[in-house]
């Protein structure tokens, strides 16, 4: 087809509905029935569900090229260790960035962000400095930074928000000091669904020489990335949050800051050579991935951004955000119910109490209906003690759920009530 | 509602969620605990007066589900006028009741009103919650030979 003449039809032409039914097919998980209910899973901050393509490269690996990586000569390693590598391109692309070996693989973004506090922060951290986050960081990106902190008598400061759960960019300029030595940031807050004004932050920071890390975990599945244009130093993100298997991630660097990196971990891979006198280490990425890595996971995760682009986040993105919208409107018509977060910009996550009933309360008769959400703190205790609640009810809608699964949530809700108000 | 959630959530539970009996500090309580569940951030406190050997007040405080509160609720009043070992007797029971596998409650006659509880066992996830303050309670009779200063 020419151009012109495709330009001329799909100016007018609607853009095509997302075909939702089609790609719920491709879960096996989300066929089955929860205490009599077809399942309805609105737990995917959690965890995600895997399509059968990941299923399959994970089990493909185990039953045809189950080898070590970067070791042997043979033809199962020589296959196993151009897929190893061949996912690491895979993940470079997703993320947009410049170089491959820019690709650090862990086992989540924890492990992420644990290897730039120990590796990057650790070693240039002085008595007095700081570590400026923002108040709505998932533990993670709170206890690594106060680990280190500890170590050196250097402590974090923190980025308030507002009611709705939004950072203002003029604060967080204001409490950049010459002390701070980086700024760690979630992209997309995994107990509000806030989408933080990240590129502003960035730039912030630089204006001041200071580096950035970004925590993607909750972005990765629902937007689309390029971490060359965000120009941030480190961006982490797990690979069971978009559609991939668990204990596998990625720690994206930017090449010439891990090259001046030390190691995180000793062992096998990280090493050029090794005498009982002198270790010689290896360059990155190897530097950084000591030990037989989880090569199924890679390749698993490599099959989940195949997956996942072959979709298009562009289609996710304002699917999920009308779903959301969606859910948002008929969860503030369920009486008692407030929101928890209420940011503009907002990604997947609907946080919210009832009135008079406790958040496990509400988890376990939503269960009995095969609905599953995540009720607590969400590994963020400071954002519930900011909005006064010590836990929340947590929907988070992914691309493969439905206006009746939240008509479903809604309908649960309503079972709450009636045995809560009598 | 789904028998096993009218199993669970009894009229007795939902009553002592929304109006708990003994819902307070205890001034000067010669006996004192704070239990706290890290997985969903419940936090109680339970005081104890004793008067010899035998629970002479105890009150508790906290926020937490409806089991929770309903548990500390009814155990304060289970525990009132019972001896330390006759106590600590009835948290063995009550573990009993909400843990053990047999698919049909069986009411245990010395757990009277705490019997309502014996759905939890459904609930594996659930547990925890109902016996929070128990573990609390147990936690502050443990030095019950000599009582905890008030700091």
């Amino acid at each position: 087809m020419s151009a012109v003449k495709n330009d001329a039809s799909s100016s007018a032409a609607p853009i095509p509905p997302f075909d939702v039914a089609r790609w719920r097919r491709d879960f096996p998980a989300l066929e089955q029935r929860v205490h009599g209910h077809p399942l309805v899973y609105l737990d995917n901050a959690a965890t995600t569900q895997k399509p059968q393509a990941v299923i399959d490269a994970v089990v493909r690996y185990y039953r045809e090229d189950c080898s070590n990586v970067h070791r042997g000569v043979h033809q199962l390693s020589q296959r196993s260790t151009l897929a190893f590598e061949a996912a690491r391109e895979r993940v470079r692309a997703f993320l947009g960035a410049h170089h491959t070996e820019e690709v650090i693989f862990v086992r989540g973004a924890t492990e992420g962000i644990n290897l730039v506090a120990r590796s990057f922060l650790g070693p240039r951290l002085q008595e007095g400095d700081e570590v400026l986050v923002t108040a709505m960081e998932h533990h993670a990106n709170i206890v690594p930074w106060q680990l280190v902190c500890e170590e050196k008598g250097a402590q974090l400061a923190v980025i308030p928000m507002n009611d709705r759960g939004e950072i203002s960019l003029d604060e967080a300029e204001a409490l950049i000091s010459p002390r701070t030595k980086l700024v760690a940031a979630v992209h997309v807050s995994n107990a509000l669904g806030t989408i933080n004004p990240v590129k502003g932050l960035v730039d912030a920071a630089h204006q001041r020489g200071i580096p950035v890390l970004l925590d993607g975990a909750q972005a990765a599945p629902h937007l689309e990335l390029d971490v060359a244009a965000l120009d941030c130093e480190f961006y982490v993100f797990s690979g069971h949050k978009v559609f991939g298997p668990t204990g596998i991630g990625v720690l994206y660097g930017k090449r010439e800051l891990l090259e001046a990196m030390p190691p995180y971990q000793g062992g096998g891979d990280m090493i050029r050579s090794v005498s009982f006198e002198k270790t010689e280490f290896n360059v990155p990425p190897h530097r950084f991935e000591a030990g037989t890595p989880n090569i199924a996971g890679t390749i698993g995760l490599a099959a989940a951004l195949d997956y996942l682009s072959g979709i298009g986040l562009g289609a996710v993105a304002a699917y999920e955000s009308e779903l959301l919208h969606y859910a948002t409107e008929q969860l503030l018509g369920v009486p008692g119910v407030r929101l928890i977060g209420t940011a503009k910009e907002k990604a997947s996550v609907a946080s919210f109490v009832i009135e008079g009933v406790h958040a496990h309360d509400v988890g376990t008769i939503l269960d009995q209906q095969g609905i599953a959400v995540r009720v607590g703190h969400h590994c963020a205790q400071p954002v519930m003690d900011r909005f006064g609640v010590t836990s929340t009810v947590r929907a988070s809608v992914s691309f493969y759920n439905t206006h009746d699964e939240i008509d479903a949530l809604i309908g649960g809700l309503e079972e709450v009530l009636e045995i809560f108000r009598p | 509602m789904t028998s096993d959630l009218r199993e669970l959530y009894q009229e007795v539970i939902l009553d002592h969620n929304r109006t708990p009996s003994n819902f307070r500090a205890l001034e000067g309580a010669a006996y004192r605990a704070e239990g706290y569940n890290p997985l969903c951030g419940d936090k109680i406190q339970v005081f104890l007066q004793l008067d010899g050997d035998r629970v002479e007040e105890v009150t508790f405080q906290g926020a937490g589900c409806a089991i929770s509160q309903a548990s500390a609720s009814l155990m304060t009043e289970a525990v009132l006028g019972k001896t330390v070992s006759e106590a600590r007797l009835l948290f063995e029971q009550f573990q009993e009741l909400v843990t053990s596998e047999t698919q049909t409650p069986d009411t245990d006659e010395g757990l009277g009103k705490l019997n309502v509880f014996a759905g939890v066992r459904e609930y594996p996830m659930r547990v925890k919650c109902a016996t929070l303050a128990w573990h609390t309670l147990k936690a502050a009779l443990k030095d019950s030979a000599e009582p905890v200063s008030t700091e």
